[in-house]
């Protein structure tokens, strides 16, 4: 699976509505290290298949990098069954991403 | 294999000097703890370096990594753990131990932290160390910046546009930074001056609620209350695990001159965690290509 752009007015469907854990990647065009962590997303997405990726560009969508009390990206959120199940802050490198996802 | 030259930390000197070494014909290994680039990527408009009038911090350290790597340079990803000397030198890492006939030791430096409880925790959650990254989080909120320095004045100064209100923080009544920011800092009516005084706790949940402040003269407490906190007391060089072969200065800083020589023969610091004046991008990409010229006479002569 490959890293799906999604907006507010999708994220409910998209997001809390999935049938599966999602990781949402808050981000923006501005941010150099989401665009560094943005081709390990997209490695660890085509091989996790059991979790769905997200990215979310926080100056698209305000109001839910307030929702979610986004204060610094990149901005990695774990959804489990439409609830914050973790989260982690900054650049990591693939080996902490994937043991974010458990 | 042994190689030429291992260069530890893939920033602007360290990748300067993979360049300058392979365009040498010496072998390079270059190892880099957690992004090609270094600080640099967290910088969104570069315009002080010469030629380019404008790029962005990624581009240029995605460029530079293009650079290095296309002239045959090798980068892993592996954060060097500890150097010893000897016969060639030796660079463990937590999967592998590596071998150069010389070392260029270009690590740079990070953001020094407060050291009160929670910090750690709370980064992402209402602590920040890098204003104009995270500025845009707090519009319209209270907020608070702690420093004393040219990058606290300049942080309060950003945000002081954006936040309802700006807390400065500061240990003594007088800052070190420039004159003309602090005058401009004063026309601000939504900036407080919070002077002699160090955060001594920060109060919080899930993120930052408040910041408990203490006066150094008075002793009195205050609790101001803020959903940021914007840490800019200095940077501390990442020279920890090379400290006991080389020497240091007192803030821990490696006592290497111009010509980015070391106390040990072979081993060489190139960028901002050498002794010296001006840290810059252009000083840091300086001291790259002087530390490869030295390590390829050094190569050279064995």
């Amino acid at each position: 699976m490959s890293v799906l752009k999604v907006n507010a007015d999708r994220f409910e469907q998209e997001v809390l509505n999935a049938d599966k854990p999602v990781l949402v990647d808050f981000n923006a065009t501005w941010c150099g290290p989401c665009r560094m962590l943005a081709p390990t997303l997209a490695e660890v997405a085509a091989e996790r298949p059991d979790v769905k990726f997200v990215a979310v560009d926080i100056d698209d969508n305000e109001e839910l990098a307030e929702e979610y009390e986004v204060f610094s990206i990149p901005c990695l959120v774990l959804f489990k069954d439409g609830m914050e199940y973790d989260r982690s802050v900054g650049l990591i490198p693939k080996d902490r991403l994937v043991e974010l996802l458990g | 294999m042994v190689y030429d030259i291992l260069i530890i930390g893939g920033g602007p000197a360290g990748l300067t000097a993979a360049i300058y070494a392979r365009r040498a014909s010496k072998t390079v290994l270059v190892l880099e703890a957690k992004a090609c680039g270094g600080q640099i990527i967290n910088t969104p408009d570069i315009e002080n370096y010469p030629v380019i009038a404008h790029i962005s911090g990624f581009d240029f350290a995605a460029q530079l990594t293009d650079q290095a790597k296309a002239l045959g340079a090798e980068i892993r990803m592996e954060k060097a753990l500890e150097l010893t000397d000897g016969e060639v030198k030796a660079v463990r890492t937590a999967g592998a131990v590596y071998e150069a006939k010389a070392v260029i030791l270009a690590t740079g430096s990070e953001n020094r932290k407060l050291g009160v409880a929670g910090e750690d925790q709370l980064v992402g959650r209402g602590i920040s160390y890098c204003a104009t990254c995270d500025g845009n989080f707090f519009r319209r909120k209270d907020v608070a910046v702690v420093g004393g320095g040219n990058t606290a004045l300049e942080d309060a100064l950003y945000l002081a546009d954006l936040a309802n209100k700006v807390y400065l923080i500061h240990r003594r009544d007088q800052f070190r930074g420039e004159e003309t920011t602090v005058a401009a800092l004063r026309q601000k009516e939504n900036v407080e001056f919070v002077y002699n005084s160090n955060v001594t706790a920060l109060r919080y949940e899930k993120r930052l609620t408040a910041v408990e402040v203490t006066n150094k003269l008075d002793g009195s407490v205050r609790e101001i209350p803020v959903k940021g906190l914007f840490v800019a007391v200095g940077r501390v060089p990442e020279n920890q695990a090379f400290a006991q072969l080389v020497g240091v200065d007192q803030a821990g800083y490696i006592t290497a001159g111009e010509n980015c020589r070391t106390n040990v023969p072979g081993i060489f610091a190139a960028g901002d965690n050498r002794v010296k004046e001006v840290r810059q991008l252009v000083t840091a990409a300086g001291d790259g290509a002087v530390a490869a010229t030295e390590a390829i006479k050094y190569v050279n002569s064995l």
